[in-house]
């Protein structure tokens, strides 16, 4: 029988797939569709894999399900970007809006683990602030969680993660050491820290989830540099090879090419399980919760396409949000050519990084902040920045990319504003499953703008002060997803409440990027495992109280009585 | 540079292939590069008119100098339209890929047409270039483009699609002195001016024909 993943699920039979080791399996358990499992989990990336790992480890009875395959990243990744877009989720979508999203290899993954198979591993926690942006700073709106308490879960996320890091972090309230030492810099990254000293801004090498010393079966990171293209070594911290085979020792199971159309909603308002599509058939699981985790698009499309007579406008969507405040984060950059061989393919993308204006609210004209970072492009997407948002081609482009090995770059990670019409709706056009496909609106709004015109100027001084030439911006790149479910703590303005349970069906969850009210100018990932962590805590609290059947909105009525 | 249009290589006798079966290189590499480098001449998803249009258009995104083996660049194209690879994104009034290469390549017809009464492949290099830059502007009407923006065209289908099959070849990779694949060895001098002895010498950093006799032992 064919073992491609992308065709033959892996993951059946009793066993799944050992990431650690070729051609090898762990025992798995299993269980029957007629089963009423006690959580059916919709994704196994940053969030769905984390939560699996917890409630598993907590006793509970959980399924998880991914659209994508189960790799073995020790045999089926190459060092190679082409073949690797297999790790992407290239399903159709249609973009729109002044400013249309880049997809794709941009921003979101599809396979066992999520898009940590090929995120750049840059793991931030949040500025305490961000968590009450609209009291403290002035805009966006405030999270119903305590920076306090996120800090504890952070801690956790870094320890499960072996995240390497700095001795001291400059900015923000003291966190404890980094498991694992920083990794050295490299050319790319150097260029970076010159650049904030001459502007006498501080910098640090960046927290990664890659290992700096070995981790059981998994050895340390050897600078091959195809971080986002995945990580062939299994250096790389990705839910694949830390959550997930933690999820599976602790009893879940795991069903991968198992694409979820449909949650099902009984007369009562409560959701009785899934409908997938595996092995070419639709089947349904029962599960006494259903956690939707499928990242900003998937999420709402998956929220929205589950409509019935009780919920016409689709599943926990009373307060008519579930799509909306869509964020992508600004990712605009500022190239140039160093004397200097600088070679930014050798390690990780983002080696070196500042959080300066994070944490500065001096000087700025926008609200929101950001960080940037030292980058590491491979050959096609160089050449493919140099074509699209440089205009370069012909003799021109041949020559430039002749200076590859002189490039140093600087790119931010920015704070995107929530605006209710950046958002995922339906198209009428349907997808190989017969499932309405997404159409995602973004435009950005003049705050943006205004901080990405700072960075852009910032950033042009720190390369010059680096001593590059020729320096050019990059004006039209976003990254990562963000919003669509927000987390909230009145019904009327958000879909789920501080542990992600919806407002409107007592068991319907939802845990990943998806839940997030503003983005901050962080790399979202730490803080989507952290979310995840916390919520399997409240998971276990409630049900330990007796109190898991209990409707979000009832303890909310009771909370506002009081 | 020489006046010919081929500049002098940077990387003087480097060969990305050399390193091919060494500790940078793993099976499952080496089995996706073969394959690449076997990609049929021939189209299977174009049709022949349609093949000449793109290896004309390919000729002038990413010229190619003459005295070795060109990048196939039309076929690798080709090649990826055949397996239905897609990106997983297109913009409002863009078909999918396949229908919008289709549609994209009547309309640069059209265009060519229009402006001096032949096909794309047959109005000579300075013409397609001004056509090709008319493209990228958006400054296009013909209505063979249908609902389909001759600038989305251009910057998200036809150059981006040329420009990621040309660097996907090692022919590419070595023209840019880049380390290739790398796994499972990796690298080890990762700072300023500091090169692995499994990576390319620079032409101007020694002298000629010790670059040349470093590159052809890159290994
Ligand atoms: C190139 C790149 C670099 C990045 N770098 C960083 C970084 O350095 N640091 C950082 O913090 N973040 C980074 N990110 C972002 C980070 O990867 C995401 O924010 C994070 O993984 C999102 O977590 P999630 O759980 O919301 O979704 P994901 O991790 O994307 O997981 C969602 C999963 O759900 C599955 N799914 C969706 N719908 C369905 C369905 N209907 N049925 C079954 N399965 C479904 C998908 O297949 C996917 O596996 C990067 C992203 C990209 C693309
Ligand atoms: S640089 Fe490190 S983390 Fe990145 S792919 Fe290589 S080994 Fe993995």
């Amino acid at each position: 029988m064919s073992d491609n993943p992308q065709h033959t699920p892996r993951a059946r039979r009793g066993r799944a797939p050992d990431v650690f080791r070729p051609g090898g399996w762990v025992p798995m358990r299993e269980y029957g569709e007629d089963e009423t499992v006690d959580f059916a989990i919709v994704g196994t990336g940053a969030g769905g894999g984390t939560l699996a790992c917890k409630l598993a480890e907590y006793g509970f009875s959980v399924v998880a399900f991914d659209a994508g395959p189960y790799f073995r990243p020790l045999e089926d990744f190459a060092s190679d970007e082409s073949e690797q877009t297999k790790l992407y989720w290239t399903d159709d979508r249609i973009v729109d809006g002044a400013n249309p999203l880049q997809l794709g290899s941009n921003n979101s993954g599809k396979a066992v683990g999520g898009s940590t198979v090929h995120f750049a591993m840059v793991s931030l926690r949040f500025r305490p602030e961000w968590f009450k942006s609209r009291s403290l700073l002035g805009y966006g709106a405030d999270w119903p969680l305590d920076w306090r308490e996120m800090w504890n879960y952070y801690r956790e996320v870094e320890q499960a993660l072996k995240i390497a890091g700095p001795v001291n972090y400059p900015w923000g309230p003291p966190r404890p050491r980094y498991p694992y030492r920083a990794h050295p810099l490299n050319a790319a990254a150097r260029v970076l820290a010159k650049g904030c000293e001459a502007l006498g801004i501080g910098w640090t090498e960046t927290p990664l989830a890659t290992l700096s010393a070995p981790r059981g079966l998994a050895h340390p990171c050897v600078y091959r540099g195809f971080c986002v293209a995945g990580c062939s070594t299994n250096a790389k911290q990705s839910a694949l090879v830390t959550w997930i085979p933690r999820a599976l020792a602790a009893g879940a199971e795991i069903r991968d090419l198992a694409m979820v159309g449909r949650v099902e909603v009984d007369a009562a308002g409560r959701a009785t399980g899934v409908h997938f599509h595996r092995d070419g058939t639709w089947h349904f699981q029962r599960a006494r919760h259903v956690v939707v985790a499928g990242y900003a698009i998937e999420t709402p499309r998956l929220l929205l396409n589950s409509t019935n007579g009780q919920f016409p406008d689709g599943l926990a969507n009373s307060s008519g949000l579930v799509g909306e405040n869509l964020m992508a984060q600004s990712n605009q950059a500022v190239w140039g050519l160093m004397d200097q061989e600088i070679r930014s393919y050798k390690g990780p993308p983002s080696l070196a990084i500042t959080e300066h204006w994070n944490y500065e609210d001096k000087g700025k004209d926008f609200f929101g902040g950001y960080s940037y970072m030292s980058q590491g492009p491979l050959p096609q997407l160089w050449a493919n920045t140099q074509m699209a948002a440089r205009g370069l081609w012909g003799a021109r482009l041949m020559s430039d990319m002749q200076n590859y090995n002189h490039v140093a770059g600087l790119k931010i990670v920015g704070e995107m504003l929530p605006q209710e019409n950046n958002r995922v709706t339906l198209a009428d056009e349907v997808d190989q499953f017969g499932l309405r496909i997404p159409r995602v609106t973004y435009s950005w709004c003049d705050n943006d703008k205004r901080l990405i015109a700072h960075a852009l100027k910032f950033m042009t001084q720190a390369l010059e002060e680096a001593d590059a030439r020729d320096i050019w911006t990059q004006e039209d790149d976003t990254c990562h997803l963000n919003g669509t479910a927000r987390m909230g703590s009145d019904p009327a303005r958000s879909v789920v409440n501080a542990d992600c349970r919806s407002w409107d069906i007592p068991n319907l969850w939802i845990c990943d990027g998806s839940v997030f009210p503003t983005v901050g100018g962080a790399n979202p990932s730490l803080t989507i495992q952290a979310i995840a962590c916390r919520t399997a805590d409240r998971i276990r609290d409630l049900a330990g109280r007796g109190e898991l059947d209990q409707p979000a909105r009832r303890r909310y009525a009771a909370q506002t009585a009081q | 540079m020489h006046d010919r249009g081929r500049p002098e290589p940077r990387y003087p006798g480097y060969d990305v292939l050399t390193k091919r079966q060494g500790p940078s290189w793993n099976e499952q590499t080496r089995r996706v590069v073969s394959q690449r480098l076997a990609v049929p001449a021939e189209p299977r998803f174009f049709t022949p008119d349609e093949f000449r249009t793109v290896a004309s258009v390919a000729a002038r995104i990413v010229p190619q100098p003459d005295g070795r083996p060109p990048v196939p660049v039309a076929a690798l194209i080709d090649e990826k339209l055949f397996r239905g690879a897609s990106d997983g994104y297109r913009p409002e009034g863009m078909p999918r890929e396949r229908e919008a290469w289709r549609q994209g390549l009547q309309a640069l017809d059209a265009e060519a047409k229009a402006a001096y009464g032949a096909a794309f492949h047959a109005i000579g290099a300075a013409r397609q270039d001004g056509l090709l830059a008319r493209m990228q502007s958006g400054d296009m009407t013909s209505p063979a483009w249908g609902r389909m923006s001759p600038q989305d065209f251009f910057k998200r289908r036809m150059a981006r699609d040329v420009v990621l099959a040309y660097y996907a070849h090692p022919t590419a990779w070595s023209e840019i002195g880049w380390g290739g694949p790398a796994s499972p060895r990796g690298y080890v001098r990762l700072d300023f001016d500091e090169r692995d002895p499994w990576e390319a010498a620079e032409a101007g950093s020694g002298d000629a024909v010790e670059v040349r006799r470093i590159n052809r032992h890159v290994g």
